[in-house]
């Protein structure tokens, strides 16, 4: 004769959700989500030759570029905690901007076309990296050029923390901003990272 | 911002998706209803996900917003009659038609809502009958006592003499 705790257990396994339905089912909730205008932050990972990036957009354009090293999680905290907690993994809203960054990795793309919002910074630090798309592909600046070109000339180390607080890495270049020095400098994805995309770029650029 | 924040809600369904899956399945059955009742309840979880107390119990607030999205899903059937979806015809994962598994499905559906409720909050999402009660409402004891009714009438009811275990590894 079965006891009770069978019962149980027999019950708890017969209504086990197994991870195809579960899948099927966030994706139908990513669907509702978008179509009730709840998807305050869709998100996806990208493997890349520079690690694994995580990707975040609102409706609005693409808001987060993380590498690995910073933590995806934590940067998914932060979003939830600045911009909505409204964050689901989300493929479809990065469709395009992980086939640009594919390009742009690959050398075959030089600039992005992709709306972006600045949602995570703000003040002087926003001005700074509104501009630095403009610096073109396969060329640097210095932090102390980037200062005169914003017109604020005195704002060498603003310009340092605005290019280390990018939340918009490798697709706002601020890769492309090096030391007086020379040296490639700190980076958000590890110097390596910055002299890679660095080194893409003067291949491609010719 | 100087309140505690939020978890990205994704945390939410990766954490508890599952459980509320095994919910919605033990109340309605393990076909459509089920997974209508799951999607309805995260999208209305995710509505008001941000204005959530921070210290409120996740799993009981979801379970609380299950209950009440299986009531609606069985009512919309009600008020437009589709066909029964019969447990035999639903899709099995273990063995064959006519197995163990259909025979206490038919067992859980043949067993009054209270008591399924009961069962599912308690013994498949681990609330604790307080919580059951404040769901389904009565008492904490009225709970209990239907979720003992319930596990004996399955016993009885969906599960032999004979150890569904050894049948099924044996095929």
């Amino acid at each position: 004769m079965t006891t009770s705790d069978d019962t149980v257990s027999r019950l708890h396994d017969l209504a086990a959700a197994d991870s195809e339905s579960l899948s099927a089912l966030h994706g139908r909730l990513e669907a509702a989500a978008q179509g009730e205008d709840l998807l305050d932050v869709a998100y996806r990972t990208l493997d890349t030759a520079v690690g694994s990036l995580l990707l975040a957009a609102t409706p609005r354009g693409l808001v987060r570029v993380a590498f690995a090293v910073q933590g995806h999680d934590a940067a998914l905290e932060a979003l939830a905690d600045r911009v909505s907690p409204r964050i689901l993994q989300a493929p479809r809203r990065l469709d395009t901007a992980a086939r640009e960054i594919e390009e742009y990795l690959s050398g075959i793309r030089r600039s992005f076309d992709l709306p972006l919002d600045f949602a995570l910074s703000q003040g002087f630090r926003r001005t700074v990296q509104q501009h630095l798309p403009s610096i073109g592909y396969g060329r640097t600046h210095s932090y102390t050029q980037v200062a005169q070109e914003v017109g604020n000339p005195k704002a060498v180390r603003a310009v340092g923390s605005a290019c280390a607080t990018n939340p918009l890495p490798l697709v706002v270049p601020c890769h492309r901003v090096l030391p007086a020095s020379g040296a490639v400098g700190r980076y958000a994805g590890g110097p390596e990272a910055k002299a890679t995309l660095l080194a893409l770029e003067r291949a491609h650029a010719a | 911002m100087t309140s505690p924040t939020h978890t990205p809600f994704e945390q939410v369904v990766a954490e508890h998706g599952p459980t509320v899956l095994r919910v919605c399945r033990a109340v309605l059955g393990p076909g459509a209803d089920a997974e209508d009742a799951w999607s309805e309840t995260f999208l209305a979880a995710m509505r008001a996900w941000p204005d959530l107390p921070v210290d409120a119990n996740v799993e009981a607030w979801l379970v609380t917003i299950a209950h009440r999205k299986a009531i609606d899903v069985v009512r919309a059937h009600r008020r437009r009659p589709v066909p029964v979806d019969s447990v035999p015809d639903a899709p099995t994962r273990h063995g064959l038609p006519g197995d163990h598994d259909s025979d206490l499905w038919a067992a859980v559906r043949a067993l009054p809502d209270k008591q399924r409720q009961v069962i599912a909050y308690h013994y498949l999402a681990g609330l604790p009958y307080q919580q059951v009660a404040d769901i389904v409402g009565g008492s904490a004891a009225a709970a209990r006592r239907a979720a003992a009714d319930g596990i004996n009438r399955l016993r009885r009811n969906g599960i032999g003499d004979d150890d569904p275990h050894l049948e099924r590894s044996s095929s």
